[in-house]
């Protein structure tokens, strides 16, 4: 008898593999954009500049999904650590979800100036 | 079948070493961070807006108490960001030796904290 929970992890290898690769996204974002922003004059125009490039834009909004998918899986390791009465685990999770889809939405309307 | 093995647990009386702090402010540091997504984005947005709404941008993030919760976020993220790389050599198996994951940890405390107070002080 296997003690299966609506709100388990099922999927673990690859939750564990897109921690990984997500991080080392947002790492090599991170070192790029410092070392752009330091061969960059540090004015309100040159930075408006800078984010008005098609590809910044691009290579941004990707880079914001991979912290979306790696904050779903650490948050969601987090609840199944210290959470254990299912009912709230599951809202917790629920709340998770939209929190993220609804910072997802947002940042998409800010990296393309909509 | 369960096994009853001894736990120890007291959370008062355990003393983490320095590799289990760093992994336990990962852990804090993430959730920080979490909660902190929609102001980090509104930052981002600000920065982007037209000149006139600029200058409210201005005058909210130059508030102290702002300031003093963006040095916060900026610790979050140096911590995470350190401590994270930290983990992908040891998942391949780097520095898993205990006096080396004893070093590393403290360089990452040390870097973090050095690489928020030299930015802090450069963006204040």
């Amino acid at each position: 008898m296997v003690n299966r929970s609506v709100i388990g992890a099922h999927y673990g290898l690859r939750d564990w593999v897109m921690q990984r690769v997500t991080a080392t996204i947002m790492v090599i974002y991170t070192v790029a954009l410092a070392l752009f922003l330091l061969t960059m004059p540090s004015s309100y125009a040159g930075w408006k500049d800078f984010f008005a490039q098609t590809w910044v834009q691009v290579l941004t909004q990707t880079t914001l999904l991979a912290v979306f998918l790696h904050v779903w899986v650490g948050i969601r390791d987090v609840w199944m650590d210290y959470i254990k009465p299912t009912g709230l685990r599951l809202a917790l999770h629920a709340f998770t979800i939209v929190w993220l889809v609804s910072c997802f939405i947002y940042s998409v309307k800010v990296v393309w100036g909509l | 079948m369960q096994k009853q093995r001894p736990k120890h647990l007291d959370l008062a009386t355990i003393r983490l070493p320095i590799p289990g702090i760093v992994s336990i402010l990962h852990r804090v540091s993430g959730v920080a961070l979490f909660f902190s997504l929609p102001l980090l984005i509104y930052l981002l947005h600000g920065s982007l807006s037209s000149a006139e709404s600029f200058e409210t941008y201005r005058a909210v993030v130059a508030h102290p108490l702002m300031k003093i919760i963006l040095i916060g976020l900026l610790w979050a993220y140096m911590h995470h960001f350190c401590a994270g790389i930290r983990f992908l050599f040891l998942d391949i198996h780097k520095g898993l030796e205990l006096q080396t994951a004893r070093a590393t940890a403290k360089t990452v405390v040390v870097v973090s904290l050095a690489l928020t107070l030299i930015l802090g002080v450069a963006l204040w």
